[in-house]
């Protein structure tokens, strides 16, 4: 395996003078392509303002951070934007639809909006993506009528959908119950292993860390095991 | 951007409640444009043609020669030599001219005419008289006598002449009857009254005679040419450079109507300058709702906005989804206010038939498209603000939301 991403001596300060917080105090990590790991670590440790930089949101306030050998510390928004389109998902803990569409619209989204239209390619992406999250039935629903655990499996069909190298889960089943939380782990799991894709996943429940091959333990703003 | 478009629709039509409410909002101040550009505009269109519908909208005038002066090498005036003023100023060569100015763009009707004043008696009774010789068959060039006749015909002829209702009441006069009209050099003629007309204007009604042009010519000792040519025009706002036209064209002193009408005018203006600015409160209501409304949504979209953002959207596309919003805002009220503004048009007479005591709406005047027009730029101004917030939205805590 070689190294998809890279940061090294990662600092975050949120706030200024003496109401500055250090969130990540140096923090450095390397994922390689096609890992699945797990980010453990108690609330404030700085797990989710790691997944944010990494995902490009939000830039350290100092350290460095390459991923597909581009320093993404340097580059403009314009830039991240694309680059975060085209390398990397997200998984949020809330699904986060876009409310006003069905789950094929949302699937395509990515894609969509790179292209300026949705292409019958696209769609027909998005519709196996839905086939295989065990939604082929729930395609064209709106968002909305649908139960947690599918919004959840569309929000990973949906960061699946440019066949992005890294996929950032951030508590992905956090708000599942545990039959629904399985099945989305399933599919990670499945994803990772035939497609390669990189994941990490941001959790709290040890039996989910457990699934996935390698655990990062954050504390103090720091990888501590 | 296609994909833009079809996400600013979805977000319409999402809220259709509030869509509608806004849209219908817009709609009302496209529909307070329409209307008033057309009571304005008809109000103009009535007002002229109740002042200068009926007059000249250029004038020729045969100008007065100055007297001859012989004045000596110190300035001292020796001799002014006066021709007599019973002779009228005359235009010699109107035949020739008189084509030249009917192929004029715009030029609707042309009379030549010999005016002078004169008395008109009958029995004992004399009144004072403005006397107008048109050419027969030009009757109702400028002045519809047509269409003011009460009585008999304004067909003029030899020996015939129309006069208004007021001064045949003052004579007692009626039709058929003969009378004695004397011009203001001393000729006199025997004319059969033929016609009385009413124009609603007191001045005409009570001291204005009109006779053929030959019998104008007798009485005025005037051999040939005329005094004065009068020109009507299709449009009466385009006298001034008609006017211009003419003079360059022939080298008469072509007078546009404008030139005596400056009170007129400058209320007309005042008019206009109003519904101006009663259309330009309505076009900012128009982009203060629709930018509200836009910021509202904006906010309220903050987590969408966020989510867009992490999944690869531009700012650009943010914007260009929220300007789409106000765009299509802008052009479904616009077009309904013009469709409701026509409509509501539609019952008022037309600007050829208005009539004293009704509102003077030129349903012709609505500016429906420039009400569109502005309206949809408006709309797009307004969304500028509330799309630039959407663009802004940090997608790190619009998520957290």
């Amino acid at each position: 395996m070689s190294a998809l991403l890279k940061v090294t001596d990662v600092v975050k300060t949120f706030g200024t003078g003496e109401a500055a917080t250090r969130v990540l105090r140096g923090l450095s990590l390397t994922l390689e392509a096609g890992e699945m790991a797990a980010l453990l670590g108690p609330s404030g440790s700085g797990k989710s303002t790691l997944l944010t930089i990494l995902g490009t949101l939000m830039k350290p306030t100092s350290g460095t951070q390459v991923m597909l050998g581009q320093d993404l510390v340097a580059a403009e928004d314009r830039a991240l934007t694309t680059f975060r389109n085209l390398h990397i998902g997200f998984v949020f803990q809330f699904h986060n639809l876009l409310p006003d569409f069905t789950a094929l619209e949302n699937v395509v989204f990515p894609t969509a909006v790179r292209e300026g239209r949705e292409t019958a390619t696209a769609r027909a992406r998005g519709r196996e993506l839905l086939t295989r999250m065990g939604l082929g039935a729930r395609i064209d629903f709106p968002s909305t009528n649908l139960s947690g655990g599918q919004k959840q499996r569309v929000a990973v069909a949906r960061a699946l959908m440019n066949r992005p190298e890294l996929v950032l889960a951030d508590e992905p089943t956090g708000n599942l119950d545990r039959e629904s939380a399985m099945q989305v782990m399933d599919l990670i799991a499945e994803i990772n292993r035939d497609e390669g894709t990189t994941f990490l996943i941001s959790t709290h429940d040890e039996k989910i860390a457990r699934l996935c091959r390698r655990q990062i333990v954050v504390g103090d703003g720091l990888v501590t095991g | 951007m296609i994909y833009a478009l079809k996400i600013a629709t979805r977000y319409l039509t999402a809220s259709k409640a509030q869509t509608g409410l806004l849209v219908l909002g817009v709609a009302v101040g496209v529909f307070i444009f329409i209307f008033m550009s057309a009571l304005i505009g008809g109000l103009a269109e009535f007002i002229l043609s109740r002042t200068v519908g009926d007059i000249s909208h250029v004038t020729i005038t045969a100008e007065d020669p100055d007297p001859a002066i012989l004045i000596t090498p110190q300035g001292h005036v020796l001799t002014v030599t006066e021709r007599g003023r019973t002779r009228t100023a005359t235009l010699a060569e109107a035949a020739t001219f008189i084509p030249l100015i009917e192929a004029v763009p715009g030029v609707i009707a042309v009379s030549p005419q010999i005016t002078g004043a004169g008395f008109l008696t009958r029995g004992a009774q004399v009144a004072q008289v403005g006397v107008t010789g048109v050419e027969p068959g030009r009757e109702s060039a400028i002045l519809n006598l047509d269409g003011y006749m009460i009585e008999g015909s304004a067909r003029l002829g030899s020996g015939l002449m129309v006069l208004g209702q007021s001064l045949a009441d003052d004579l007692s006069l009626r039709l058929g009857q003969t009378l004695r009209l004397q011009s203001s050099g001393g000729v006199s003629a025997v004319l059969t009254l033929s016609g009385i007309f009413d124009t609603g204007n007191g001045q005409l009604d009570s001291s204005s005679i009109y006779v053929a042009l030959p019998t104008a010519r007798t009485l005025f000792a005037l051999p040939q040419g005329v005094t004065r040519i009068e020109i009507k025009l299709a449009d009466l706002n385009a006298a001034d450079a008609t006017a211009l036209r003419i003079r360059a064209l022939t080298g008469l002193d072509a007078v546009p109507w404008t030139d005596g009408a400056a009170q007129l005018m400058e209320a007309l203006d005042a008019q206009a300058q109003t519904g101006y600015f009663l259309k330009t409160f309505a076009l900012i209501t128009i982009v203060i709702g629709v930018a509200s409304a836009l910021l509202l949504s904006t906010y309220r979209r903050r987590p969408e906005i966020g989510i867009m953002r992490a999944m690869g959207a531009g700012r650009g596309f943010v914007i260009f989804v929220f300007v789409t919003q106000g765009a299509l805002i802008g052009l479904m009220g616009g077009l309904m206010g013009a469709a409701l503004g026509y409509l509501a048009l539609l019952p008022f007479p037309s600007r050829d038939a208005f009539e004293v005591g009704t509102l003077p709406m030129d349903i012709t005047q609505g500016s429906y498209g420039l009400a569109i027009t502005l309206t949809v730029i408006g709309a797009i101004l307004a969304s500028i603000l509330p799309a630039r917030a959407a663009a802004r939205v940090d997608p790190v805590t619009a998520i957290g939301q």
